[in-house]
């Protein structure tokens, strides 16, 4: 009995703190429609803050915790609102998705160079030492206070919510926004004190749950995840249905950790990965949703044709190549990882780019194809655990995704983001499972050696062959994905993410639909993974945690997630990149999980990517037979020089950089002076132009060029705006201009008659 | 017996009835025109009968089999097709896929074996779309975009066919030769449904009209005897003539 009521007492001092970061986040929600992923980590930040006013500078605790909880958070949450938050009103589901997955990765990377981590910070709980009695058991004044936090966030959101006027205007904001803004209520005013608030209150629960577990930014960001489950028990609506969510987790947790026998690992990662569990549960029971109509998505993929699929997949194996010749032994071995990651990249173009669906989860998919690589390939390094990671990464993909189809937007995110975890806080870590005759093994307890691939007799042992290796299987899986566009299930995959209903009328079955992209995009990722294994030649579950797959998901939307461009975009970015700054420079390295996150979060600019910006900047080159074969010759001659030793790494770099800008341009220059016969011309082959992505991948070692879209978004754009000054004013060119900025011709005129 | 019967439709929407007891018939063969003032329900009657929206209460049955509660998917095998009022077409993907994409998937369901690829350029060639059959879907003015959705639920080889508003956005000729069209499809043994506010196209082209008003079926008859019901003009007037 005293033990059950000591569990009682810790489970609900966890779950009042889980309230308290939940209803901030329910609010959030309701009043803007941002589900914010970074609400943990704003509570982490807040918790360092406070670590370092009242620990580091030896501040009075009330007056730190003023500073943090009334000025610090308020502050930061207004300012999150008013710089990124307020454009996103009319953004998709994943380009905001991705802004605050973003800001999630962003944060925890400046917490990370603010407070380096691996330095102790200890930090006391409130009043330590002090405690009541309450029958047997003993409650510290800590948890008191936290209860009573609780308590006055409940109290007081339930009188701001309905005693106020700006309370009501909050309310209604979930009902009808527009009606709302008709009637003149200041939208924006409200979401700013609802940001602001909110802050307030994910800092409050950092920093009361901080002292329970270590000042870590990770692990303190995702106890989002518990707090998530909480929120969604009440449906990201109700703050009442959240307390009480909040309740259930947070004893759930207490009592496992109680009453489960201690000394068996496998129970251990359960705990853990308890909340995630629940997440995934409450996710499922969930009331079925009405089928998606009219996503009026403003990205745009061109189709891949099949000259342009194959010369994207020949660069890519060409630079492979060029890599391969020209770079040191541990550039190899840095660089490589730009194709592997490029593999589980391309997972999520089926997925994500066709099928309009989200996965956080892919790299625990890579985590599964590497398990199986390891342990099925064995020392010989056998082509069947290739062959079975994909096969065992598409079944589990399977799984996964049968309970989650029913998912969309961001509750399948958080499903697949549970997943993730589950996977990285208790399977991966488990010893062997044994059922029935299978001994299933996974990360051994700790990290397991993967033993380089052999293929008919040939062992790709050394860098060089896993860089080629890697780069043609890239290849390969690329012109695989861009024939899936072309085919029956590209185009049906692309209709399901326009249209479910559509898709339903004429006998479309959506679930088949969607359970065949979720288990090809696993299968993918699996191949990608273990390849990546052979390439680590050691892995450990911390290579395929959540937040290392994370940034890997919002590199292929901001690269354009519908090309295959887009992968070989996050590949380059987070294995190429990122690493080539990090050597230029030490300061630049500490910043290197910032990155990523500050691509992410100018998404909202362009959301068709960067990916196909490329594709339409490098289509008049791709056209200009004598200016590409010029611009080859002169990278073979570079290639030559960089192979005779007649320059280094960096020159040879910038000399390819140099070759393929001045290219463009000058393909650019031509096609504009021979185009001058049809603006509309110009247009039109703008348009469709094919995967001519291509040409990046000519760029063997990470190349800022694909970084660079703002400026090559232009060609289409100044041959409208010249329209009627460089030539003529046409219907035909009204037509074109028409059709170009999808206006509704008839509709204005029918307007008119009837007006 | 009638290929598609609707019974005794209840739609209610927080306090707004959308439907209250509507019933209609639609007979295979025939242009079936369902007219009505705005708000009327004529969308919310489409969106029951292909599963988008639950009813309170009544019956869907499609040639004597009720699919009241089958899935849309399940309905769209049961042969209903529609168009969307607010266009649903697929936006990544050109005019000729879209229709290929529905011409495929009945193909797999229905395991017919013939040529899709054919039949989705003669449907092309039929509804004027040759031209612009490589575009993107979403670039296409809103007349020919109502096309390409007629287009797509024909390429599913209908035996029901619901049309919400397909002529809007058309000029006289087009309307013309969309009446035409409709003639055809519905003698190739489809149950046509066309909701309209073009009073000549309902007027020309169809074999029976029902007058729904406030969820209500205010009358069903020839489309002459339709015009000179006292109910309907009543109801038209109180609500404003359309054009
Ligand atoms: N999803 C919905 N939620 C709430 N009310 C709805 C919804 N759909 C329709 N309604 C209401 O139901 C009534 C019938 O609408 P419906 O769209 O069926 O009319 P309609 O006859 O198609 O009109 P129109 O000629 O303008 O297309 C309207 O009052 C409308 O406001
Ligand atoms: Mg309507």
């Amino acid at each position: 009995m005293d033990k059950f009521l000591t569990f009682t007492v810790i489970g609900l001092s966890t779950s009042a703190i889980y309230a308290v970061i939940s209803s901030g986040l329910v609010l959030t929600y309701t009043t803007t429609g941002v589900f914010n992923f970074a609400h943990g980590a704003q509570g982490m930040i807040a918790a360092f803050a406070y670590w370092q006013l009242r620990f580091a500078w030896g501040w009075p605790a009330p007056l730190a915790l003023a500073t943090v909880l009334l000025v610090l958070a308020p502050l930061f949450g207004a300012l999150l609102e008013r710089v990124i938050m307020r454009g996103l009103a009319d953004a998709s589901e994943a380009v905001r998705l991705v802004v605050s997955i973003s800001l999630l990765v962003g944060l925890i990377g400046l917490a990370q160079v603010i407070w380096p981590p691996g330095e102790s910070r200890p930090m006391s709980t409130f009043f330590a030492g002090r405690q009541i009695r309450v029958w047997s058991t003993a409650v510290t004044a800590h948890q008191l206070i936290t209860f009573a936090c609780a308590l006055a966030v409940a109290v007081g959101l339930r009188l701001l919510l309905h005693r106020t006027r700006i309370g009501v205007s909050m309310r209604a904001i979930v009902d009808d926004r527009p009606l709302l803004l008709l009637n003149g209520a200041r939208t924006d005013r409200v979401a700013l004190l609802s940001w602001a608030i909110g802050a307030s209150l994910a800092a409050l629960g950092g920093i009361l749950i901080a002292p329970a577990i270590a000042l870590d930014a990770p692990s303190l960001s995702l106890l989002i995840v518990n707090a998530y489950a909480a929120a969604i028990f009440g449906r990201l609506r109700s703050i009442p249905l959240t307390f009480v969510g909040a309740i259930v987790i947070g004893l759930t947790e207490a009592y496992l950790f109680g009453y489960l026998p201690t000394g068996n690992t496998a129970l251990a990662g359960l705990r853990l990965a308890a909340p995630a569990i629940l997440l995934f549960v409450v996710l499922l029971v969930l009331p079925n949703r009405r089928l998606r109509t009219g996503v009026r998505s403003r990205e745009r993929f061109p189709c891949p044709t099949r000259a342009g699929a194959l010369l994207f997949s020949g660069s890519v194996f060409v630079a492979g190549i060029v890599m391969a010749t020209t770079m040191s032994r541990p550039d190899l071995v840095t660089y490589g990882k730009v194709f592997s990651f490029g593999i589980i990249a391309l997972s999520l173009v089926p997925l994500v780019g066709y099928a309009g669906q989200i996965s956080l989860c892919q790299l625990s998919f890579a985590g599964i194809g590497a398990v199986v690589m390891a342990h099925v390939g064995g020392a010989s390094g056998s082509p069947l655990g290739l062959v079975l990671a994909a096969v065992v990464a598409a079944a589990v993909g399977a799984l996964v995704a049968l309970p989650a189809l029913r998912l969309s937007g961001i509750y399948l995110a958080l499903a697949t983001a549970a997943f993730a975890v589950a996977l990285d806080r208790w399977v991966f870590n488990l010893p062997a499972v044994r059922i029935g005759p299978l001994r299933l093994r996974l990360f051994d307890l700790g990290s397991v050696d993967v033993a380089p691939l052999r293929l008919f007799g040939y062992r790709f042992d050394s860098p060089r062959a896993q860089m080629l290796l890697a780069a043609g299987a890239f290849a390969l899986l690329a012109l695989g994905v861009s024939a899936v566009r072309r085919g029956r299930l590209g185009r049906r995959l692309l209709a399901m993410r326009d249209s479910e209903a559509a898709c339903a009328t004429f006998g479309m079955d959506l679930v088949r639909t969607r359970l065949a992209v979720f288990t090809l995009s696993a299968a993918i990722a699996g191949v990608g993974g273990a390849i990546y294994a052979t390439q680590l030649s050691s892995i450990t579950p911390g290579n395929f945690d959540l937040v290392s797959g994370l940034p890997i998901f919002m590199l292929v939307v901001v690269g354009g997630a519908g090309m295959v461009g887009g992968a070989l975009f996050a590949g380059i970015g987070l294995q190429g990149l990122l690493p080539a700054l990090a050597r230029l420079s030490s300061l630049l390295a500490r910043w290197q999980t910032i990155a990523p996150a500050l691509a992410g979060l100018g998404l909202g600019r362009n959301p068709s990517g960067a990916a196909s910006d490329v594709t339409v900047a490098l289509a008049p080159l791709r056209r200009d037979a004598p200016v590409l074969g010029a611009m080859l010759a002169a990278m073979g001659l570079l290639w030559a020089g960089r192979l005779a030793g007649a320059f280094g790494g960096w020159p040879f770099l910038a000399g390819l950089v140099v070759a393929l800008a001045v290219a463009a341009a000058v393909a650019q220059h031509r096609a504009g002076a021979v185009g001058a016969v049809g603006a509309v011309d110009a247009v039109d082959a703008a348009g469709p132009a094919p995967a001519a992505a291509a040409a990046t991948a000519t760029v063997p070692a990470p190349a800022p060029v694909p970084a660079a879209p703002p400026a090559t978004a232009a060609p289409p754009v100044p041959a409208l705006e010249w329209m009627g000054i460089t030539q003529p004013w046409t219907a035909d060119a009204v037509a074109a201009l028409d059709r170009v900025l999808g206006l509704p011709e008839e509709g204005v005129r029918g307007g008119a008659a009837h007006g | 017996m009638a290929r598609l019967t609707v019974e005794h439709l209840v739609v209610r929407f927080g306090g707004c009835q959308a439907l209250d007891d509507a019933s209609i018939v639609a007979e295979a063969g025939h242009v079936t025109g369902l007219i009505g003032p705005n708000g009327a329900g004529k969308t919310t009657l489409f969106n029951v009968i292909s599963g988008l929206v639950t009813p309170k209460s009544g019956r869907v049955v499609v040639d004597g089999r009720d699919i009241t509660h089958l899935s849309p998917t399940k309905r769209g095998r049961a042969g209903v097709a529609r168009t969307f009022q607010r266009l649903e077409l697929f936006g990544m993907l050109s005019v000729r896929e879209n229709l290929l994409v529905a011409a495929e998937t009945q193909q797999r369901w229905a395991r017919a074996g013939d040529d899709v690829a054919a039949r989705v350029e003669g449907l092309l060639e039929r509804l004027g779309l040759a031209d612009v059959a490589g575009e993107l879907a979403t670039s296409l003015p809103t007349g020919l975009c109502r096309r390409v959705e007629v287009g797509r639920a024909l390429a599913a080889k209908p035996r029901v066919l619901l049309l919400d508003e397909p002529a809007a956005g058309q000029d006289d000729a087009e309307t013309r030769s969309f009446a035409t069209l409709l003639r055809q499809v519905a003698a190739d043994d489809v149950a046509v449904v066309l909701v309209e506010h073009d009073v000549r196209l309902v007027m020309g082209s169809c074999d029976v009209v029902n007058v729904l008003d406030g969820g209500r079926v205010l009358a069903c008859g020839t489309p002459d005897e339709v015009q000179h019901d006292d109910a309907v003009l009543s109801a038209y007037l109180g609500a404003g003539r359309p054009a």
